[in-house]
């Protein structure tokens, strides 16, 4: 006669280690991959909820299989004839006992969301020379803290040991004046009343933090056909997404230029096009207005990044050194990112960054090339680490 | 639950009495109830109650689990393991008829395992679970021992895992030992030496390498790396428990279809003969028709199975001999006739360019054709055999895969070449057919 028992799994969840493991290994994957996942343009410029499908690799369960090249068979409906053209296959036939032989390509992908591919992105990054300023304009966050008891507040706030206390109290007096008076007591219960209960203040404290503002400066003339503009976005996106991400209370300022320089909104930022000609020291020039305005250093830290082609005109070059090497003075960090993207054999003759080496000498200022789509990362990685160095 | 245990005892009894009068031959019968979390950890660790740790078996789970919220695949009715006694699980959530059915078709799988050749030489049903935990806890104590830990029993365990079906394909039959083999073949030299003496040759050619490495082509991977690689005792331990398990598993991908087939077969007899209540009979054959339904587009094991052991009952042979001596391989090419081929409307496809073409439908022309089509794609022949070849003067590693008019999936292969490089401790090259031509593959770096 056969044993029937039940299952007695003791609490226990008996593969949740190997499942943290292998989520683990495709965090891994992701981070390891995040140079091809950025680069394609789908996430570019999407909101943070967007969804977007992240191949695994890595975590297929490799051996030697056949490939798809070969006969099978399956059954029909009895109407194929020779040479017919068929869906194919269905996928997972039969039922699970017995080990899985890993036959067949083991497809993996994984939905993560733009926000969360932003936090895999900055886990391991900070902004450089985050310097805590003496005092801060922004009260970024508000903690309460328990400040004493009053007699009036709200039910959450209730201090049930202090009630009990008063309650005894009254209890205790109570007691005590009809003894002294000579009087019978045959009252058992006290009960709480309106005045025993006591509450919990609270003060509001308001937490300082850092200010940050991040200064987008972006070369929109007529060389920066679309395929840099997009490199420059992509390379805007990270950094807006990296701002976001780490700091809550961190101002954006966004700055086109061609031979006049303006502030736009983010969206305009990201999505108008403009051509002509290219003054870069207009940009540098609008920036150090901005922040004589409104972020005085003093107070906060300032992180100047700037995407061009490096195609300026000639004569604006040394005012644009001029006010780069100011910017460097002002700024925690000024950061110049050249596109080069080269479309057959041209490349832009000029680079600006070539004349910055020499020119600007300031320790917080880091240049980049950005040659391809593969190369946003890894200039954005140089940007944000190797800058960290000691001022 | 529309039941209660005592329930289950009661038609559990009726239907063990009917195995017996069937003659059925059944190890003692374990069930244990759980639910449907359970179930997938069971699942995911192929129904042994310990199994050492890996990430796989986290993965299988979260596939799994995904599969079922989205309805891709139906949670499994049960889980048998082949052990004495033999173990099973039934899902709390199901209903009484599904468990009647279920509880008879695991007597199947019981009759199965104890009874088919290949379970009863190739695997310790007494020591199943015992031999599952033990590996368990090897494992863990090479996890917890501070100069292994976790990342470096994880790194063999890939690996070994990439190579668990490059074992012996027969794993009770008898295989020579490296010396066994080299007294043979010094043995067949010498003989043909005198002979050519006595055909008077001159020509004499050097005496043969006795110490090459291997002397005959490999196929045990596992084996041969266990023989010849530098791995310390740990790591050696961990791919032999790796190798052990695979060969326990084994018997089962070699005969998932009669397997299946036989525990159909068993359950749909032995309902019908039991006289079940009219309400839980209806439900029973609605459930078994789903069990074995043919879907167009994919095998079906229970049903192919459940259609030739019918077949086989119809025409009167001896089912008994059948599932003890057969396996999927010899089971088809016997049984599997035009009859049965036109019946269950297999034809033959492959897949050229994006498309999946019919090549062979089942037809008087076509039917052996599609039979051996799918010969080759059961049991062990839906895995490539790659064997060692030899090994180098400057211990590089050579693999070749026997052709058998079909290509391997070249990054998985290369992938795989890698993980041997990093046992074998030194470069490795195969040689396999890609595109149509042979190509080296090699691993770059250990």
């Amino acid at each position: 006669m056969a044993i029937f028992r039940d299952h007695d799994r003791w609490g226990r969840d008996r593969s949740a280690e190997d499942r943290r493991r292998h989520r683990q290994l495709v965090e891994d994957s992701i981070k390891k991959n995040i140079g091809n996942i950025i680069a394609e343009e789908s996430i570019i410029g999407q909101s943070k909820d967007k969804v977007i499908k992240v191949p695994i690799r890595g975590l297929k369960e490799y051996g030697f299989i056949f490939g798809e090249n070969r006969p099978g068979v399956v059954p029909g409906t009895g109407e194929e004839k020779r040479g017919d053209r068929f869906a194919g296959p269905a996928e997972g036939s039969g039922t699970g006992d017995g080990a899985g032989t890993a036959e067949g390509e083991d497809y993996y992908e994984l939905d993560i969301t733009v926000e969360d591919l932003a936090e895999y992105l900055f886990e391991d990054l900070e902004l450089p020379y985050m310097e805590r300023k003496k005092f801060s304009l922004i009260e970024s966050e508000k903690s309460s803290k328990r400040w004493g008891i009053q007699k009036k507040g709200i039910p959450p706030r209730l201090s049930k040991k202090r009630s009990m206390q008063e309650r005894i109290k009254r209890k205790k007096s109570l007691e005590r004046s009809y003894r002294e008076m000579d009087i019978e007591s045959d009252r058992e219960r006290v009960p709480f009343h309106e005045e025993d209960l006591r509450y919990h203040r609270v003060k509001e404290q308001l937490r300082p933090q850092s200010n940050a503002v991040v200064m987008c400066l972006m070369d929109n003339s007529g060389s920066m056909y679309q395929e840099k503009k997009y490199l420059a976005r992509s390379f805007f996106f990270l950094l807006y997404h990296f701002v976001k991400y780490r700091y809550v209370n961190v101002e954006l300022v966004f700055i086109n230029h061609t031979t006049t320089a303006q502030e736009v909104n983010e969206d305009e930022f990201f999505h108008r096009g403009e051509s002509g000609g290219t003054f870069i020291s207009s940009a540098y020039k609008k920036a150090l207005e901005i922040i004589e305005e409104r972020y005085s250093p003093e107070i906060w830290n300032i992180y100047a990044f700037h995407c061009s082609d490096g195609d300026n005109w000639p004569e604006d070059t040394p005012l644009a050194i001029d006010l780069a090497n100011e910017l460097c003075s002002q700024c925690n960090l000024f950061g110049y990112g050249e596109i080069r993207l080269a479309i057959g054999s041209y490349r832009s003759a000029s680079s600006l960054l070539k004349k910055f080496e020499g020119a600007i000498k300031a320790s917080n200022y880091v240049a980049v090339y950005i040659d391809g789509k593969q190369d946003i990362w890894p200039a954005f990685k140089k940007l944000l680490t190797l800058s960290d160095r000691s001022d | 639950m529309d039941y209660q245990m005592t329930d289950l005892e009661y038609y559990n009894r009726i239907i063990e009495q009917a195995t017996r009068e069937f003659g059925l031959d059944c190890y003692p019968q374990d069930f244990e109830i759980c639910d449907y979390e359970d179930m997938l950890s069971y699942e995911a660790y192929s129904g042994m109650p310990s199994r050492y740790p890996h990430w796989s078996f986290g993965k299988a789970w979260e596939r799994k689990k995904t599969f079922y919220r989205y309805n891709l695949i139906g949670l499994p009715y049960e889980m048998v393991i082949n052990s004495n006694p033999c173990l099973a699980y039934l899902m709390k959530e199901n209903t009484l008829a599904l468990q009647v059915l279920t509880i008879a078709h695991v007597y199947g799988h019981n009759d199965f395992f104890k009874n088919n050749r290949l379970f009863k030489n190739g695997t310790r049903a007494d020591y199943t679970v015992e031999m599952f935990k033990s590996h368990a806890s090897r494992i863990s104590d090479y996890i917890a021992d501070p100069s292994i830990g976790y990342e470096r029993v994880e790194r063999i365990l890939d690996a070994a895992h990439a190579l668990r079906f490059q074992v012996y394909r027969i794993s009770n039959e008898k295989h020579l030992s490296p010396e066994e083999i080299k007294e043979s073949h010094m043995e067949k030299y010498y003989k043909a030496q005198l002979n050519m003496v006595s055909t008077i040759k001159d020509s004499q050619g050097e005496q043969p390498n006795w110490d090459k490495i291997p002397l005959e082509p490999e196929e045990d991977i596992l084996l041969f790396l266990l023989r010849y690689a530098r791995l310390s005792e740990w790591e050696k331990d961990i791919i032999s428990i790796v190798r052990s398990e695979a060969q326990y598993f084994m018997p089962q991908m070699e005969t998932k279809i009669m397997n299946e087939g036989w525990a159909s077969f068993w359950h749909f007899k032995i309902l019908n003969h039991i006289n079940l209540r009219q309400p839980l009979y209806l439900e029973f054959i609605k459930r078994h028709n789903q069990v074995i339904a043919s879907r167009p587009g994919t095998l079906n094991p229970y049903h192919l199975g459940f259609k030739i052991f019918c077949k086989l009952e119809q025409e009167g042979k001896q089912l008994f001999d059948i599932r003890e001596q057969e396996r999927d391989v010899s089971f088809i090419r016997r049984y599997l006739d035009e009859e049965l081929c036109q019946e269950l409307n297999l034809f033959e496809f492959q897949k050229e360019k994006q498309e999946y073409v019919i090549r062979e439908i089942s037809d008087e022309s076509g039917w052996k054709k599609i039979r051996d089509t799918l010969i080759m794609n059961v049991g062990m022949n839906g895995i490539p055999v790659i064997k060692v070849s030899e090994t180098d003067a400057a211990k590089i590693l050579h693999l070749e895969q026997e052709w058998d008019g079909r290509e391997l999936l070249q990054d998985y292969a290369h992938k795989t070449i890698k993980y041997i490089a990093r046992l074998w401790g030194n470069k490795v090259r195969l040689r396999a057919r890609i595109n149509g031509e042979y190509k080296l593959l090699e691993s770059d770096g250990v």
